[in-house]
């Protein structure tokens, strides 16, 4: 009874959605208030049942409701309660469910929060919000039903993949999700921006908390999914440049460069037509990463079950949605009145070149992850494009990106000089210089990339500290606007990320050795001994557990307890990691084929710095939300900046 | 000019669009890897006589007696040996002599020859990737065709042309 | 494992690059599966041989083409791979230094050289003479609203 009331509720959101994605947009043309207003309510009520059908979907995977078929593929009756509910979204119809679910509450959001936003624009931004939702209720209910009922019941699930069984992977897609549907909400005021043909420094403090609130998701997804696949994947690597991994990266960079050129857009009136395209595009690039996972047309680790028909009506979709935001951008943006006139070095010039740069990125990534396809459909030939070409093209341009970071907030509007702003960061330059040399006389011992890499991470930190400090020394810090506060955060967050990332790839230190309990083995300055593997049995699963002594200097420094657990419903084998960290470094452990005649396979990584990689991504993030709670955003938007604050929790 | 700026993202998607389309159309297979060997002389076999100079064309089939999708194929190649009397050579990769005599008494032999490789050193000398794999090599000693995995009724609509018209 | 621990780390670097083929974007080097076991060994013994690391590139190329290499090669078919985001950054980045230049408000006009300061001087008489400075003003005034 209750998976049939979760999919009525889903026919009636389709209704509901279908009325809002219209008669908002009838009232907008004619100036009728009524009309307009019907968008809100409207929004409000396909969210409540959108919630519902969730709910429905929740109930029966917690209840373990076999006659459901999408519970019986995927849950199964002794699996934790944890992942239980996460298997609601570990699948392709569940994902898509909860995908509905937070745009409906992004578009009840903006219903609720939007209060001081002109009643036209409200109620196309309504209107558009409303018209994706079509989109994926439709394709929820006519392709991919997640209520379709099965029958006979069979008497136990299939259970869900074990990768996912994860408390990481558990909060990974609604982190993720959360991120490339907040930017359907810029998509929609970018939108609704070229049907009123009107952008201005307005639209612009409009737009920009909910592309800050949808990015800072964005960064923790990615973060949380790099850590997973750090931990979980078994051989210590933090990003392997999959396609689904550059499906996120992709909306993150375009994100990133809308974030800055939406200031551009506030401050100077200029840049206007390029940040309406920005927010299109970072939008298109999060449906194309669905896309990509879902259609069958590149293959990937984390990809779903893969089909073809529903690539089509992704396809179909993505088509409309991108390309119906091109067309009306190729026809109204030229009537955008162009900006003032802009200095390349500036401000706006620095943020210009910031732009530049994270587009170049991204269509770097973009190019990368689609070239397979494009050479096998044109020659038939087939190339990989794996980490090497994205070290040797996507970090050359990061290098002058991170360079100009720095001295980009010193540069005043309008039209500066470079002179005082270098001046400034004599010694934060100073200072990563020497870090450069240091890295490179006592890690390596001669000079290599990796040591300038070293002292690109040192200049972001100290060049962004240098800028706060700046501040506070003109007295200016009771003053400063959150904004600031965040951007510094951010900035010298993504210095930690790259020193943890670098070192990580750099200067791991590893050992690979069959053992026998009570062997002994050097290691990274420790010294090692497997006392025992002992089997094990888990709630839905059997395990073998090593236990590796640790010493250092002859004292027992730490026990590690890698296990190599096999899920007894898939038959599928999972190395499960083990790792001490004192922060500074991690020493990660994992256990490999074997048995008692031969020994197993163990191997230790000495990884440093690598947990600043996920340390730096949470700064970054966190600099996002100190943004978002800036004071200004708040006079603007009073009580969305709220709305997003909730959001975040 | 500055109006077909504006105009450049929406030619873009539509190529990329385009693409898109073409390879859900085209139903191709995103994990296949192709064959570096088509179309080029075949590969030394661990035989006394290495080359393959038939004369006629040779289906060489590397298999295994511990891989289930072999046991899938073995009767189309029982049924080409009987029906066309193909000549087909067998290599056990990574597999027991005895066990693959014995799993070959048991099934049936398709095979004119059985060759052995231990150690997986003709199957790299090949570009295997696994087993079942099936390699065409027509009269010159050059293959034409590649499978990978179990060998199908479908792909014999491409091996029979070629395997009788070479002989 | 090669007995010269520089054999094996050149085996190392060159097993990070080749790519398993069957696994999903995984390198020899990370991979558990069986081919790339072989192919792992197959490195050491041609590089125990004495091949270069391009040999034994050739090696693997000749038998997996292209797709073995984690890095394509630089070819014709990879002529787009290679230089579209290079040239992304050099036609937009071009593209908007043109745009700068050519809207940049004309420059101040040159100060005057000392002749025609002199002329203007005996124009114009002691009274109006015109200070040496004034540009360097008009630009202060300029960074003064900055922040």
């Amino acid at each position: 009874m209750i998976p049939e009331l979760g999919h009525f509720a889903l026919i009636l959101a389709l209704a509901v959605a279908l009325v809002q994605g219209t008669l908002p947009f009838v009232g907008a043309a004619r100036n009728d208030i009524r009309l307009m207003a019907l968008g809100g309510t409207a929004a409000l009520t396909q969210a409540l049942l959108v919630i519902l059908a969730f709910g429905a979907l929740t109930q029966a995977y917690v209840a373990s409701d076999f006659s459901v078929a999408n519970v019986v593929a995927n849950s199964h009756s002794a699996k934790p309660l944890l992942y239980k509910i996460s298997g609601v979204w570990g699948n392709h119809e569940g994902s898509m469910l909860l995908w509905a679910l937070i745009l409906a509450l992004f578009g009840a959001a903006v219903a609720l929060f939007g209060g001081n936003l002109p009643d036209s624009l409200r109620a196309r931004v309504l209107g558009v919000q409303a018209l994706i939702g079509v989109g994926f209720l439709a394709f929820l209910l006519f392709t991919s039903n997640p209520f379709e009922r099965l029958s006979p019941a069979p008497p136990d699930g299939n259970g869900l993949n074990p990768l996912l069984q994860d408390p990481g992977l558990a909060f990974h897609p609604p982190l993720l999700y959360l991120g490339y549907v907040g930017f359907s909400v810029t998509y929609a005021f970018a939108i609704a921006a070229l049907l009123e043909g009107r952008v201005d420094a307005a639209w612009a403090r409009w737009v920009r908390p909910w592309a800050l609130a949808a990015w800072c998701f964005l960064t923790c997804g990615i973060a949380l999914g790099s850590w997973w696949a750090y931990y979980i994947l078994g051989w210590g690597g933090f990003w392997f440049w999959d396609p689904v991994e550059n499906a996120s990266l992709m909306p993150w960079l375009a994100g990133t460069a809308l974030l800055h050129s939406a200031i551009v857009v506030e401050k100077r009136d200029a840049l206007k037509s390029w940040t309406v395209l920005l927010a299109v595009l970072t939008f298109s690039l999060s449906l194309l990463g669905t896309f990509l996972v879902r259609s069958g047309v590149l293959t990937s680790v984390h990809a779903f079950a893969q089909d073809p028909a529903r690539g089509m009506f992704i396809l179909a979709f993505l088509l409309l949605v991108t390309g119906g935001g091109l067309a009306l951008y190729a026809w109204q943006a030229p009537k955008l009145t162009a900006g003032g006139l802009f200095q390349p070095i500036s401000r706006e010039g620095g943020l210009i070149l910031n732009n530049l740069l994270l587009c170049t990125l991204a269509a770097t990534v973009l190019l990368g992850t689609l070239y397979p396809l494009f050479l096998d459909l044109l020659t038939g030939n087939k190339v990989s494009v794996g980490p090497p070409f994205f070290n040797a093209t996507f970090v050359p341009i990061c290098a002058p990106l991170f360079a100009a970071l720095c001295v980009g907030p010193f540069l005043p509007w309008k039209r500066a000089e470079l002179g005082p702003a270098l001046a400034h960061l004599r010694i934060a330059f100073a200072v990563s210089v020497v870090a450069a040399i240091v890295a490179a006389a006592v890690i390596d011992g001669r000079a290599t990339l990796s040591a300038a890499a070293f002292g690109f991470g040192v200049w972001l930190i100290a060049g962004s500290l240098t800028e706060f400090i700046v501040r506070v020394r003109r007295g200016r810090l009771r003053t400063m606007p959150r904004a600031a506060i965040g951007m510094t955060i951010s900035h010298a967050a993504l210095g930690v990320v790259v020193l943890g990332a670098l070192a990580t790839a750099s200067w791991q230190v590893e050992l690979i050795k069959t053992m026998k309990p009570g062997d002994t083995a050097q290691f990274a300055g420790f010294g090692v001994k497997l006392e025992s593997v002992v089997p094990l049995q888990g709630p839905n699963y059997v395990a073998e557990r090593a236990t590796i002594a640790l010493t250092a200097g002859g004292a027992p420094y730490t026990i590690l307890t890698p296990e190599r657990r096999l899920f007894t419903v898939q038959r599928r084998q999972i190395s499960e990691t083990s790792i001490h960290t004192n922060l500074l470094r991690d020493l990660y452990a994992t256990l490999g084929e074997g048995d008692a005649e031969k020994g197993w396979t163990v191997r230790l990584y000495w990884n440093p710095l690598a947990p600043w990689i996920w340390l730096g991504a949470g700064l970054c993030a966190l600099g996002g939300f100190v943004s978002l709670s800036d004071r200004r955003l708040r006079i603007g938007a009073p009580r969305r900046s709220r709305a997003a604050a909730q959001a975040a929790e | 000019m500055n109006r077909a700026l504006f105009l450049l993202p929406l030619l873009m998607l539509a190529v990329l669009a385009g693409f898109f389309g073409w390879s859900l159309l085209s139903g191709r297979d995103p994990a296949s890897i192709g064959s570096a060997m088509v179309n080029r002389p075949a590969p030394a076999l661990p035989f006394a006589e290495p080359r393959l100079k038939a004369g006629k064309p040779v289906l060489v089939n590397f298999f295994a007696s511990w891989c289930t999708p072999c046991l899938a194929e073995h009767p189309l190649f029982m049924r080409l040996k009987e029906r066309e009397g193909a000549t087909i050579v067998g290599i056990a990769w990574k597999d027991k002599p005895e066990a693959a005599r014995a799993w070959l008494a048991k099934l049936g032999d398709p095979y004119a020859r059985v060759g052995f490789d231990q150690d997986g050193k003709v199957g790299l000398d090949w570009g295997l990737s696994g087993v079942p794999e099936t390699y065409l090599i027509d009269a010159q000693g050059v293959v034409r065709l590649h499978f990978r995995g179990p060998l199908t009724e479908r792909d014999l609509a491409a091996i029979l042309p070629l395997l009788r018209g070479g002989s | 494992m090669l007995p010269d621990p520089a054999l094996e780390a050149r085996a190392r670097e060159i097993g990070r690059a080749l790519r398993c083929v069957v696994c999903q974007n995984q390198s020899i080097d990370d991979s558990s599966a069986e081919v790339a076991h072989d192919m792992r060994r197959a490195v050491r013994e041609r590089l125990a041989a004495g091949d270069s690391d391009a040999a034994v590139f050739a090696f693997m190329t000749a038998r997996y083409g292209d797709y073995v290499l984690l890095k394509p090669p630089f070819k014709t078919g990879t002529l787009v791979l290679w230089l579209g985001g290079p040239l992304v950054l050099l036609l937009a980045g071009g593209g908007l230094l043109l745009a700068a230049r050519k809207r940049r408000p004309p420059p101040p006009p040159a100060p005057l050289s000392e002749e025609e300061r002199a002329r203007l001087d005996s124009l114009l008489g002691p009274r109006h003479s015109v200070a040496p400075h004034d540009h360097e003003m008009s630009a202060t005034v300029w960074r003064g609203p900055s922040r």
